[in-house]
């Protein structure tokens, strides 16, 4: 076995139960006044020290053990970086995440070319526990950190022609060796309606347990769609584009049958070649049983009305 | 103890190669080496394509062999095959123990309702009997049945073919490589018994005067 050079050593990462005391740190350090209870969040950048400090809590993180750091960063699906789980992390070095721009298109009244910072800047960036759904019937839970993708699209302010909008992975193969290979139709892109947009759990994402994302997860900047299979949350974002028809969304080019344009996760729907009912969770070893899938990825409660009157078989 | 018949010693050798996927995994499972984060699909994924890789290689014997005109080869055909079928039973009992733990009910419908496993099933099952008869007594009593019989092995390959290039998700440069191969050792077959046949038939054709 080889050993991805660009890995990320054991004594790198931070240990889960310091990352996760810092909650009880914090909260004990503003009981005694040392910290001000609304700590500095404003003013989001991606700090060179690959850490984030001042982090803000968000109150509806998944009360579960999140996945190991080391699976989420080494079993990965981005095809850009070879079509095999270890691919990304062994081939994503040559992506250079900074500086790094993102160019807005579409029904908008703010178009244009944006640096990363400035897109940043404005937001507060939180810690968000969610699970993670992957079409291939896997599953995770992930510490993500990012802001409402809803804030930043709000700054471009979209027109009432804006029905929906559509992403862009970056599309350079000097960059990205497996864009040398027609696998998928490149540029990878994706798309969501407006409302799916602007819910305050769709999150535009920059980092992972309180760390900035590494390359094979998308840096600098992706997206992170909780209630949909994990294909729908696209890495490394150049392009933001605003329209009023359904856009096209590399998956579903690929397959139509396989694939739709929803893509919410729903365990009565199953993908034609595999089901859905259940799903493995990464990193629970050889002898555990997979686990029940819940509807929306068990954000129903939150989601469900966005889908309300919809045929959710028809709108896979 | 080296066996001084080099044929008894290649057989050694290959049958200790043949371990190797195994011993990884076992060392796995005893903790001497770690899983990913995925340990159920690397076990699945191991034991498949050593099984295919081994099919392959068994389906390679006759045409090198008679390529090079090392006859002894033949000898190693047996082990090589009942190996294959070893790890696609591995692999299937995969599936069933520890990826549907024995729900019979999703088996059932995956069976049913998902071609690819269906044809991977049914070419695991098709070498059952040709794993049965491998012995000599076997090839003994059924006689020229016997190779009749073990022509089966021809559509399980295309069975594990196509097994492996319908569960593929997009890039099928893998499958594809195994279906080329696979297709070259079935193709040595076809025009090597078309030669034979007509060769057959001048001989048997009265003398020109």
């Amino acid at each position: 076995m080889t050993r991805p050079k660009n890995r990320i050593r054991p004594s790198e990462i931070t240990p889960e139960h310091v990352y996760f005391n810092r909650r009880e740190i914090l909260r004990s350090a503003v009981a005694l006044g040392l910290v001000p209870a609304a700590a500095p969040a404003f003013g989001a950048s991606i700090p060179a020290s690959g850490k984030f400090s001042n982090l803000a809590e968000w109150p509806g993180s998944l009360d579960e053990e999140p996945t190991e750091f080391e699976h989420i960063a080494t079993y990965n699906n981005f095809y850009e970086f070879g079509t095999g789980k270890g691919d990304p992390a062994r081939n994503a070095h040559t992506l250079k995440p900074h500086p790094w721009s993102v160019e807005v298109t579409g029904e908008a009244e703010k178009l244009g070319t944006f640096a990363l910072e400035d897109i940043l800047k404005p937001h507060t960036l939180e810690d968000r526990v969610y699970r993670f759904r992957c079409v291939e019937a896997w599953s995770m839970i992930v510490p993500w950190v990012g802001f409402p993708l809803g804030d930043l699209l709000k700054r471009f302010e979209p027109t009432s022609r804006a029905k929906y909008v559509q992403f862009f992975t970056l599309n350079d193969p000097e960059q990205m060796p497996g864009l040398r290979y027609p696998i998928l139709e490149w540029p990878y892109r994706e798309g969501l309606t407006m409302a799916e947009a602007m819910h305050p759990l769709t999150l535009l994402t920059v980092g992972v347990y309180g760390r900035v994302l590494p390359n094979q997860n998308g840096a600098p900047l992706r997206l992170i769609v909780p209630w949909k299979y994990g294909f729908k949350s696209i890495k490394s974002i150049v392009r933001i584009h605003f329209t009023e028809r359904q856009p096209e969304c590399t998956w579903n080019m690929y397959a139509p049958q396989e694939y739709g344009f929803y893509s919410n996760v729903n365990p009565n729907v199953d993908h034609p070649r595999w089901s859905q009912a259940t799903e493995r969770v990464l990193g629970a070893g050889l002898f555990s049983p997979r686990v029940p899938t819940l509807m929306f990825n068990g954000y129903a409660e939150e989601v469900a009305s966005l889908y309300e009157g919809l045929d959710l078989v028809k709108n896979y | 103890m080296i066996p001084r018949n080099p044929v008894a010693a290649a057989k050694v050798v290959v049958f200790a190669a043949c371990l190797v996927p195994l011993a990884i995994v076992a060392a796995k499972i005893f903790g001497l080496a770690s899983f990913g984060a995925n340990p159920v699909e690397e076990v699945l994924f191991t034991m498949g394509k050593t099984g295919l890789n081994l099919l392959w290689i068994t389906l390679a014997v006759t045409p090198v062999r008679k390529l090079t005109k090392l006859n002894w080869l033949v000898r190693l055909r047996r082990m090589l095959g009942l190996f294959a079928f070893f790890y696609l039973t591995l692999h299937l009992l995969t599936y069933i123990g520890l990826d549907r733990r024995f729900d019979w009910g999703s088996l059932i419908v995956d069976v049913t309702e998902r071609p690819y496993i269906t044809l991977g099933m049914l070419g695991i099952v098709l070498m059952i009997p040709l794993a049965v008869t491998s012995t000599k007594g076997w090839q003994r009593r059924l006689g020229r049945n016997w190779t009749r019989l073990h022509r089966l092995v021809y559509p399980i390959a295309i069975l594990g073919a196509v097994h492996f290039w319908w569960q593929t998700k997009a890039d099928i440069r893998e499958p594809l490589v195994y279906a080329v191969i696979l297709s070259l050792l079935l193709g040595y077959r076809l025009v090597d018994s078309r030669m034979r046949a007509r060769r057959r038939a001048a001989a048997q054709r009265p003398a020109a005067p």
